[in-house]
């Protein structure tokens, strides 16, 4: 049966030496192609792409805020499935997903900020507003960091993976209110230009390097996360029997 | 599935479920302040607060920009479609500023009618393009009459 198979999948790939195995021939598969298409899609925004028709060369730095801006939501959502497979399955890779992926989502979160405040700068004529799609961003890195302190404030393990877990999938909430706070609301934030109904509002020589670029992006998101769950894996299950005989067989 | 694991599925979807309608419910009840600003049509239903500084948004109006040659002020008319409001304003204004385009200005409604606003953002639009497809466009069919994210809020 299908739903037998994957939960076969499901378990073994739970099993934390299984996953720890798998993790480099998975992370080299995401790396290459992620590095391949980020730099394509940096490179041909900043240097193939036409310059906007209002805003002229100011306009490329959406191919570093766009995939910032996306992963921040991606890496939150996905920390939030991992969150309920964590409180409901328990599963210690989802509880080691969320502590890995975390950091790095605070990452793209600041950049999705910072680059666009260097826009916001000369085009709106402001670093900051309080507008709701800023605030709610800036709230996203709050929740990152409220991820990352709960984390490393208590000290079991166990404990502190149910918390962030908890942290996850409730701050989930504030994604859709950060994707469609442009369009609930008045803001100085433009609305959506790719994910609309209708064709995006873009040419597409513009359009390609950033789809290219957000693909890369999130391609190394998930390899810079593959290898913050094996330090995590390694760290968390330093006692154990299979770590120790690793270690003393790579001696 | 287990029993214990759907009693904890259940009791973290309660959760959520619980959260989500209370932020819905919040944000429904402050919605008015999440604005970031009010348009011309709805200054003049009147349902702005005219004693206070508020921020107003809407597109500079074809051919009213008016620029005095020895102070800073600039004289520009605000408009949504539906109505317009005059505004005064001295100081630098942003690069994308120009006419047809949308802005957001930060001030205070004199008895007048006048809009004093001390500080002007643009609000730049969803779309991109090179500048002769711009043109291309330009040619084909006018200016819309405000971006698409302003006509969102009725």
């Amino acid at each position: 049966m299908a739903k037998s198979a994957f939960m076969r999948w499901f378990h073994r790939f739970g099993s934390l030496p299984y996953f720890y195995g798998v993790s480099v021939p998975i992370a080299r598969a995401l790396a290459v192609p992620g590095v391949l298409l980020a730099a394509w899609g940096v490179f041909a925004g900043l240097v193939l792409a036409p310059a906007d028709y209002q805003q002229g060369d100011a306009f490329r730095i959406i191919y570093i805020h766009v995939p910032s801006a996306w992963l921040s939501m991606f890496g939150y959502t996905s920390m939030a499935v991992a969150g309920v497979v964590a409180l409901v399955w328990r599963l210690k890779l989802a509880e080691i997903y969320i502590v890995a992926a975390a950091p790095i989502g605070a990452s793209f979160t600041f950049l999705a900020l910072a680059t666009g405040s260097i826009w916001g700068k000369p085009m709106w004529g402001t670093w900051w507003v309080w507008d709701a799609r800023l605030t709610s961003e800036l709230i996203l890195l709050f929740l990152y960091l409220g991820v990352i302190a709960l984390h490393n404030a208590i000290e079991s393990p166990r404990t502190a993976a149910r918390a962030c877990a908890l942290l996850s999938v409730v701050g989930v909430i504030n994604v859709p209110i950060i994707h469609y706070s442009v369009e609930w609301w008045n803001t100085l934030h433009q609305g959506p230009t790719i994910t609309r109904f209708d064709r995006p509002a873009m040419d597409l020589d513009m359009l390609w390097p950033l789809l290219s670029a957000a693909l890369g992006f999130t391609l190394i998101f998930g390899w810079l996360t593959l290898w913050g769950m094996r330090v995590q894996l390694l760290w968390r299950e330093r006692r154990s029997r299979w770590v120790g005989r690793m270690l003393e067989n790579s001696r | 599935m287990t029993r214990t694991r759907r009693r904890r599925l259940l009791l973290v979807s309660g959760l959520f479920v619980g959260l989500a309608a209370a932020v819905a419910l919040a944000l429904t009840a402050f919605s008015e302040n999440l604005l970031y600003f009010y348009q011309p049509s709805e200054i003049a239903a009147g349902k702005v607060p005219t004693d206070t500084r508020f921020r107003i948004g809407g597109l500079v109006e074809e051919n009213s920009v008016e620029r005095n040659n020895d102070d800073l002020v600039v004289r520009f008319t605000l408009s949504d479609c539906e109505a317009s409001v005059p505004v005064r304003f001295k100081g630098t204004l942003p690069d994308l500023f120009r006419e047809g385009q949308g802005i957001v200005a930060y001030g205070q409604l004199e008895p007048g009618g006048d809009f004093v606003a001390d500080e002007v953002l643009a609000k730049h639009d969803e779309n991109y393009m090179s500048p002769d497809v711009a043109e291309a466009m330009q040619n084909d069919q006018g200016v819309s009459c405000m971006p698409t994210n302003m006509q969102a809020q009725r």
